[in-house]
């Protein structure tokens, strides 16, 4: 950051550039001299300044970006749900705003996988797995992502994270994975 | 569990895998767990050969007769002779051990297998059936399961239905990696397994052709849920579906001509059925709310599925002829997975009290419903081709495995593999012969 020209040191050429102008002799081959020598210090102080704008916006832009990346890795890529619903949860819309602001900076698609807890039959439990990714494409499809962009599919209870019984493996089951 | 130990003397594992040295292991191990009150003592006698018989075959038929329930068969070292013929036997012997029904038998393997066999009433000293099975020598577990067929049916006036097989998927979880996936095909009593597809990828939802020659299933091998049909005699296998979202729950029509399966392609998952010659597909239920699971009763004129249109899951039936459907179960929040037995009443399906999920059976008729099981996480019930028993998966420990139940809740039995779980039973329809 420090080692780059910043817009003030540019204006502070410029100036300088102007004042040499300026204070110039009367000779008239030295003030053509002086006056080239001065436009030629003009363009390439307004050039420098040009690109140390630019950087310092893509600067901007990349901290606002890699801000926006952080918080998307923050909140996760797994949204949790209640036994039998589909029904996104706060926390799940806050995760998933993270997400949405970010995926506003690309046209990257996304995948996201439902899935369901091992309690009732297969085949019903492959339908409520597709009503809970649906659920979050519908919610990400609302706050402006085209939904084009996103592909949905259920695997039901076949792909459960944690194995075995008990609400504190069922808990982890029921979710929706955004995948990339 | 309390059923253990209700008849110990069928409270044995039975190992069936110990008399098929050609053939591969079978992955499934049969305990029986209870059986009915006062079953039928019987003796089958080591079957008497001539040539190379490539199996125990009377072993198949004694093992049979026990998983049913109702016959206590006598071990052989009780035998006080071992009687082929009926010169060679002697009454006394088997009402000394009291037995009441008798089975001998003679094999001969040449170019076929035949087995003579014949089975007697041993208080009334009188023969009550004879008959011959013949077939291919390596089909020799599935012609000593037709024996088993036509005693049972002589003996309980109901056919047998050990001569058929199973489908089931199988997972084995790899530590670190990623899961295997493999439907496998075996006899009725889990022997002789061929793995038909194994996958990285989930498969499901398997499921048989009326003729019992070809089956169905959805695969995720492609990244995405597709139904797949694959014929069991040329291996000959076709990818029938390929739509966004849901391809689940395939269903072959009784005639075989037709799959009803599930699409939730048009938005939510509704029935469809697919015209297998033409590939026509027809959409059958329209509602915002989740339709799955069809199944045909089998006059082939209407379907049960599930639908949670009525805010849970519960079983309806649509009329193909009026395009009508109505609700069937009524008690409880939750019934699915309806599949009806071949005599058009009894329909067996997934039933939750108590928070739990139990096989229950829903009678067409009586519009009654008794709970079958007292496991818990019970699903994808099939039932046998002569309605004697429901097949299911359960968990045993954190373990998924088969059981059995008879439908009348007298008669148990357990199917765990050897390792790894096993789910989503499927049982055949009689394998023509």
């Amino acid at each position: 950051m420090n080692q780059l020209p910043s817009p003030g040191k540019a204006l502070t050429l410029l100036f300088t550039a102007a004042f040499l102008v300026a204070c110039s002799g009367s000779d008239t081959k030295e003030d053509e001299a002086a006056a080239e020598a001065a436009r030629q210090a003009e363009v390439a102080a307004a050039e420098a300044a040009r690109e140390a704008e630019r950087r310092a916006v893509e600067e901007v832009a990349a901290a606002e970006q890699r801000e926006l990346e952080q918080a998307a890795m923050a909140a996760g890529t797994v949204f949790y749900f209640d036994f039998d619903s589909s029904v996104l949860k706060p926390e799940a819309q806050q995760a998933l705003d993270a997400h949405i602001a970010l995926l506003r900076t690309s046209d990257e698609s996304v995948r996201l996988e439902g899935h369901t807890d091992e309690r009732g039959t297969r085949d019903y439990n492959m339908a409520l797995g597709e009503r809970r990714a649906n659920a979050v494409r519908d919610y990400m499809v609302v706050n402006g992502i085209a939904s084009y962009r996103i592909e949905t599919i259920s695997y039901g209870e076949e792909k459960p994270v944690a194995y075995g019984s008990g609400e504190a493996n069922w808990s982890q089951n029921r979710r929706v994975e955004l995948v990339k | 569990m309390t059923t253990m130990s209700r008849v110990p003397r069928l409270a044995v594992a039975l190992t069936l895998a110990l008399f098929v040295p050609f053939a591969a292991r079978a992955e499934l191990v049969i305990e029986i767990t209870q059986g009915v009150d006062d079953p039928t003592p019987i003796a089958v006698v080591p079957f008497a050969g001539t040539g190379a018989i490539p199996e125990d075959l009377a072993g198949v038929v004694q093992a049979d007769l026990a998983r049913s329930g109702q016959f206590a068969p006598v071990d052989r070292g009780d035998m006080l002779s071992l009687p082929s013929s009926e010169a060679e036997i002697f009454y006394r012997d088997w009402r000394a051990i009291d037995t009441e029904y008798l089975l001998i038998g003679r094999a001969s393997a040449g170019e076929e297998l035949r087995i003579d066999y014949a089975l007697y009433d041993v208080n009334r000293q009188r023969e009550v059936t004879t008959g011959t099975v013949t077939g291919p020598v390596n089909e020799a577990r599935m012609l000593a399961h037709r024996v088993s067929d036509a005693i049972y049916e002589r003996l309980t006036g109901i056919p047998g239905a050990f001569a058929t097989r199973l489908l089931y998927v199988s997972v084995t979880r790899n530590p670190g990696g990623k899961d295997y996936y493999r439907l496998t095909l075996a006899d009725s009593d889990g022997a002789r397994p061929i793995v038909l597809l194994e996958s990285r990828e989930p498969v499901m939802a398997p499921t048989w052709a009326p003729d019992a020659s070809q089956v169905a299933y959805v695969s995720f091998e492609t990244g995405r849920p597709a139904i797949f049909r694959q014929d069991l005699r040329t291996g000959a296998r076709e990818q029938l579906t390929n739509f966004r979202g849901l391809n689940s729950s395939p269903a072959w029509s009784p005639d075989g001509n037709t799959l009803a399966l599930v699409l939730s392609k048009d938005g939510s998952p509704d029935i469809y059925l697919l015209d297998l010659a033409s590939k026509r597909l027809k959409r059958i239920t329209r509602h915002y709310a989740i339709d799955t699971e069809p199944t045909w009763m089998p006059d082939g004129k209407s379907l049960l599925f599930t639908s949670d249109r009525g805010g849970r899951p519960q079983i309806y039936r649509y009329n193909l002829q009026s395009g009508i459907t109505d609700r069937v179960t009524f008690e409880g929040v939750y019934n699915a997975r309806a599949r009806v037995a071949q005599d058009g009443r009894n329909v067996a399906l997934v039933h939750q009290q108590d928070g739990q999920y139990h096989i229950a059976i829903h009678d067409l008729v009586t519009e009654r419903l008794h709970v079958l099981t007292s496991t818990d996480l019970d699903e994808s019930p099939s039932i046998a081709p002569n309605g004697s028993m429901v097949l299911y998966a359960t968990k045993l420990g954190d373990r998924g495995i088969l059981s059995a139940v008879s439908v009348d809740g007298g008669v148990k039995f357990r199917l765990p593999a050897r390792s790894g779980d096993v789910r989503e039973p499927a049982w055949s329809t009689y394998i023509s012969q």
